[in-house]
């Protein structure tokens, strides 16, 4: 069972140094899931400033600059891994490093049979 | 008159049905993966046991021939539900490791029930619906009972269920019993699940009656059962809580709906084989040395139970009782029930000061039971006016019928 696991927190309240940290703690977490084949992908996101949103309406494309929603918390990074149940999807969510000042949100895959799969290197 | 033989049958699987019918739930659950086939294979195989056992005889363990019956027709179902084959054949796989139900010893259904338990008080569940799924899947009440004990309708306690259900189903919530490592954790949400129950049935939190007997029952006989299956201290002396606590229901409140204090209540009224197993049970909670909240809850409920007068009342031990509730926990709900202890045996003055202390740090602020602890000191050292004002404030926060009704007849003595 695949789930995809979203970080989310306040960007301003980390450092950069801190934020250094926590990408070579989740690089090690990721490495642990490789090893155990429960990793499919991982990644940080830059800064919500640099998000752009789109939408089709009446034909017409409206682009804004932003994200989807403003929110207190933004969405700062994601893993996807592929466990054997939402209690260990839970078991590796509570270790990431965001949860500490942030919260992690778990979401199942709905499993789309016969798409291409991309491994990540 | 001869005894018929079909009737004869019909008793019996009624009563395999009540005493049985959730634990052969629960194995087929984690055998089909699924609460809705699970439920409806449940269903087929009573149906099916009605026509076989007129012919062939009760049989010797009715739970296995259920489980092993329910199992096949679980795949009729999916057979005839949909023409994909592809989920047959891991169904059959299931069915091949395990074709002699009738040699499972009780440790396995026993196993089998405590995974329902502890998936329907699952902590990815909202406690509302893990309340709501344990009643329903767990108990087997219907929808519509649990709807009117929670003051709602059916519909949306329905929908709460499938809810609920559906996460567990598509979130691949795990069917199984924690570890010890993540077993306190999951006992406690366990546990809070029942209380949380008995307490609804015990003084519902709203409404226009005091107390939801049924509720309450069942709060107990989920409370038992989890005892035999799983003795922690925890668990006994949350048992031990609940039926100190339902010892005293005749006796809290009169015929016409008031409320009776704890020390004006009739003691004679009192349950005392409900009150001698409370206090068994306490006691070999205690003596675990494992024994937590609950625990010293029910302690302090039993020392109440140990006398026939309010005046034998030994308050001091409460007092202890509460501080050592405290020691393991924050909370001013807490550290009100100590203040009213201290008030018993040190007077009212004692008790005003702590619970103004508590009020002035700005807690329990909407709370309506502090002000009427309150009001009831003041009551007591005859400063009226500010007895008024509290009991005023009780009744504003106050959400409960009878509550109300009782706060309003003390409030107008003070007239």
């Amino acid at each position: 069972m695949k789930y995809l696991l979203l970080i989310y927190s306040k960007e301003a309240d980390w450092t950069d140094a801190e934020r250094e940290q926590c990408i070579q703690d989740s690089a090690k977490i990721c490495r642990e899931l490789d090893s155990k084949r429960q990793y499919l992908s991982a990644s940080p996101l830059l800064p919500v400033a640099t998000a752009t949103s789109i939408r089709l309406r009446q034909g017409k494309r409206e682009v804004i600059d932003g994200p989807f929603a403003e929110t207190t918390e933004q969405l700062g990074g994601y893993f996807l891994i592929d466990v054997a149940n939402l209690d260990e999807a839970m078991e590796i969510a509570g270790r990431l490093p965001g949860v500490q000042r942030g919260t992690v949100e778990i979401r199942p895959i709905y499993d789309v049979p016969g798409l291409p799969i991309v491994k990540v290197e | 008159m001869p005894i018929d033989p079909v009737s004869l049958i019909h008793k019996k699987l009624d009563a395999v049905y009540r005493s049985e019918g959730r634990i052969v739930f629960a194995s087929l659950v984690r055998m089909v993966s699924d609460f809705e086939l699970a439920e409806e294979a449940l269903h087929e195989a009573f149906a099916a046991a009605l026509e076989q056992w007129v012919k062939d005889g009760i049989p010797e363990n009715p739970k296995a021939w259920l489980i092993s019956c329910g199992r096949f027709k679980a795949i009729d179902v999916i057979r005839r539900r949909n023409r994909f084959e592809k989920s047959i054949p891991e169904l059959s796989l299931t069915m091949d490791q395990e074709v002699t139900i009738e040699d499972w010893d009780e440790s396995r259904f026993k196993d089998d029930h405590l995974r329902l338990i502890f998936t329907c008080c699952h902590p990815a569940l909202a406690p509302s619906t893990q309340v709501a799924l344990t009643l329903r899947e767990v108990c087997g009440i219907t929808t519509e009972e649990i709807a009117e004990a929670f003051l709602t309708t059916a519909p949306t306690m329905a929908q709460r269920i499938v809810r609920g259900k559906s996460k567990i189903k598509l979130a691949k919530i795990r069917y199984e019993i924690p570890s010890v490592k993540e077993l306190p954790d999951r006992l406690d949400s366990v546990l809070s699940v029942i209380y949380l129950e008995f307490n609804e049935g015990y003084s519902a939190s709203f409404g226009d009656v005091l107390t939801r007997p049924n509720l309450s029952q069942e709060a107990i006989r989920l409370g038992r059962l989890l005892a035999e299956l799983l003795p922690d201290a925890e668990v006994l002396g949350l048992l031990a809580l609940m039926l100190l606590n339902e010892s005293r229901r005749e006796a809290r409140s009169s015929r016409d709906g008031y409320i009776i204090l704890l020390e004006n209540q009739d003691r004679s009224l009192w349950n005392a084989s409900l009150i001698a197993e409370g206090k068994a049970l306490v006691e070999s909670a205690l003596r675990s040395g494992q024994g937590g909240a609950y625990t010293v809850q029910a302690a302090i409920s039993a020392v109440h139970s140990d006398t026939h007068f309010v005046e034998g009342t030994d308050w001091g031990q409460i007092i202890a009782l509460y501080d050592l509730l405290l020691s393991g926990m924050e909370s001013p709900v807490v550290e009100l029930n100590r203040a009213v202890a201290v008030a018993m045996r040190d007077g009212p003055e004692v008790g005003l000061r702590l619970m103004n202390a508590i009020l002035d740090r700005g807690e329990l602020t909407r709370y309506h039971l502090a002000y009427a602890a309150k009001a009831d000191m003041c009551r007591r050292l005859a400063r009226n006016d500010e007895a008024k004002a509290a009991y005023s404030m009780a009744i504003t926060f106050s959400r409960q019928e009878p509550e109300r009704r009782f706060l309003e007849k003390r409030l107008k003595a003070l007239d």
